[in-house]
């Protein structure tokens, strides 16, 4: 079992600290989801682990070892990907996208073996998309097409999966099914997943390890039940809200009800913070 | 060993031909092979049939002969045909080729429909530093004209790399830019040629029209080693043109070289760009068409891709040409002429199915 983990991370963009000498442990083999409010920093910390982002100082650690330290192709058949809403070239069909998962398992004399074509086909057949391969990517629906891009990561047939809002822009059904896809991945392959979800109530029915997060610092780890409670919601969200046991889970279920301070004085107290996080973010979105 | 991929479990039907022994493994899409030999075989009745017309045409099997030293009954074909024409067509299906292959590679990293090494301006930078050099130099050897090309191409591209690219993959952005750099080089090439000496100026404006006119052997060899080189390179880095097309993040998570693997790609589309304006002048657009074409034929894969776009470049830049020698024969038109009068409608199409599909 790969174990993932951070010591004193510090992530920044250009002008921003983002992630401050952070220390994590990411639970093997179960699903983890990070929360918090936009601009805590969760997607910066995502990026991070997946080496997407240097770290500014401090390290991610991979059983161990530092992951920038770890050639970039070795270190894609241990852990992958799926950044938010990812855009495939016009025309590439489902069976083209998912076989590019094999990327790191390939060489130029070796770019189609046996095993890639099983890889793609479980994949395919796992995410539901078997009989959608010859079906150009952006000609899907948007549940289609995220689950397009699940099975990519999957054909890359690594233990550790992490995924940006991977719910971002789907309707409630395809939500469902996204999430859905991603607890069986870690039920019946043993996947480690650690996702960014937006949604409170996504995370304590669907992951079992909650990560909480606000101004680039960890609020409270742990199962749902111990993290997810009144106090830390008006800590982490500003909200004033009621947990109640899920009627079918038991997990807890937050229904907000109010703020614990007025937006304002909120970001009020964040400005310092929150613009170079803005122009950070501007500066990735561009 | 070759046999068609199957998996009895999903869909015994695949679109792809798959070649497989336990330590090689390729795979390709199964229209390549058909239709990159029709292109091949479409590009050879071209140059066949443009060797053939002229002040003295010669029947196409007669070139044929020629060409391949057979006995013809004539003797002046062999001079006209090995001496006059046949380079041209060589040089005017290998310029085609490299600026399919470097069109397509540019598409690819910009992960933008409209990039293209005239558009862009890679072409006006290559056209610059080579008429400077005209102008400024008597009797440049035809061998350091690619090159002085490809340092021209070269930093335009590093130009646009700042300017335009680095912030992340607006397309509209990057033409703009792309235009605005193209514009300013060949102000300064105006500029060149206004305060040149008059019998350079004319080699120079004979050049700048984008035509295989008058080309010959002395074009030819040297334009041949950067086609040589680069195309193969070009099929080689195919699979890591496929991860970067998909995306700087999602690459590098796939675990791409991101920066080598761009920078090697970039450098290979700059070299053939600069090495067919130092051939052949500019001859815009068929960057552009070649790999929209190709994509069409061949889907989007760059295995399969790259060398179709670069059969297809040689292809148009050598219908082109005959087109040009004989619609208004016996006057001559440029084949850029004649790949811009296409070519332009079908960039102003791109431009508009891309702004309507960004609303």
């Amino acid at each position: 079992m790969s174990n993932l983990t951070t010591n004193n991370l510090t992530l920044a963009y250009e002008s921003a600290t983002i992630i401050r000498q952070l220390h994590l442990s990411i639970p093997s083999g179960q699903i983890t989801a990070l929360v918090g409010p936009n601009g805590c920093g969760k997607s910066t910390l995502l990026r991070g682990l997946a080496r997407l982002l240097t770290p500014r100082s401090g390290s991610v650690l991979l059983d161990g070892k530092a992951i920038h330290s770890i050639p970039t192709r070795d270190l894609a058949r241990q852990l992958g990907i799926l950044p938010q809403s990812p855009v495939a070239p016009e025309g590439l069909t489902v069976r083209e996208l998912v076989a590019q998962g094999r990327y790191p398992h390939q060489a130029w004399f070796q770019q189609w073996a046996a095993e890639d074509e099983q890889a793609v086909m479980k994949a395919l057949a796992i995410t539901g998309m078997a009989d959608l391969t010859e079906r150009p990517v952006d000609a899907l629906s948007g549940g289609q097409r995220q689950r397009a891009w699940i099975a990519m990561t999957l054909a890359q047939e690594t233990e550790i999966i992490l995924l940006d809002e991977p719910t971002t822009f789907l309707d409630l059904s395809h939500q469902i099914e996204v999430l859905h896809l991603l607890e069986q991945l870690n039920r019946e392959e043993g996947r480690t997943i650690v996702m960014v979800v937006h949604d409170l109530n996504h995370a304590t029915r669907h992951a079992s390890h909650i990560i909480a997060l606000r101004d680039g610092a960890v609020v409270a780890s742990g199962p749902p039940a111990e993290v997810v409670t009144p106090a830390l919601l008006r800590q982490v969200f500003s909200v004033e809200a009621d947990v109640v046991p899920d009627p079918r889970l038991g997990v807890p279920l937050c229904i907000p009800y109010g703020l614990s301070a007025p937006l304002h004085a909120r970001d009020g107290a964040k400005e310092a913070e929150s613009v170079p996080h803005a122009a950070a973010l501007l500066q990735r979105e561009i | 060993m070759i046999k068609r991929s199957s998996a009895p479990s999903l869909k015994p039907e695949t679109p792809w031909l798959t070649a497989r022994t336990p330590r090689l493994s390729f795979r390709v899409d199964k229209r390549v092979p058909p239709v990159l030999a029709l292109a091949l075989l479409a590009t050879l009745a071209a140059m066949i049939i443009n060797i053939g017309v002229g002040e003295y045409p010669i029947p196409p099997l007669d070139v044929l002969r020629t060409v391949l030293g057979l006995p013809t009954g004539n003797e002046d074909y062999s001079f006209i045909v090995n001496t006059l024409r046949l380079p041209r067509m060589l040089v005017a299906a290998l310029v085609g080729m490299a600026l399919g292959v470097s069109g397509a590679i540019m598409q690819g990293l910009t992960r933008n429909p409209l990039a293209d090494p005239g558009i862009i301006g890679i072409s006006a930078g290559a056209s610059l530093v080579a008429v400077t050099l005209i102008v400024l130099v008597r009797d440049v050897p035809a061998g350091v004209l690619p090159v002085a090309a490809f340092a021209g191409a070269a930093v335009t591209a590093l130009l646009i790399y700042v300017l335009a690219w680095k912030g992340g993959d607006s397309p509209i952005r990057l033409i703009l830019v792309g235009v605005g750099l193209a514009a300013v080089a060949y102000a300064l090439t105006t500029l060149m040629i206004t305060f040149g000496d008059i019998y350079d100026v004319q080699r120079a404006l004979i050049w700048l029209t984008g035509s295989v006119y008058g080309r010959s052997w002395e074009e030819f060899w040297p334009l041949l080693p950067w086609i040589v080189v680069f195309v193969p390179l070009a099929c080689f880095m195919a699979r890591h043109l496929n991860a970067l097309n998909l995306g700087e993040e999602v690459a590098r998570g796939l675990g791409s070289r991101v920066a080598a693997h761009r920078g090697l790609l970039l450098l290979t589309a700059v070299a053939l760009a600069g090495a067919t304006v130092a051939a052949a002048g500019t001859i815009g657009f068929v960057g552009l068409m070649a790999p929209h074409i190709a994509r069409r034929l061949v889907g989007p894969d760059h295995t399969g891709l790259l060398p179709t776009a670069g059969v297809l470049g040689g292809f148009i830049v050598v219908a082109a040409d005959l087109v040009g020698r004989t619609i208004f024969a016996p006057i001559e038109l440029p084949c850029g002429l004649v790949t811009a009068a296409i070519g332009a409608p079908f960039f102003i199409a791109l431009l508009w199915k891309q702004q309507r599909g960004n609303v």
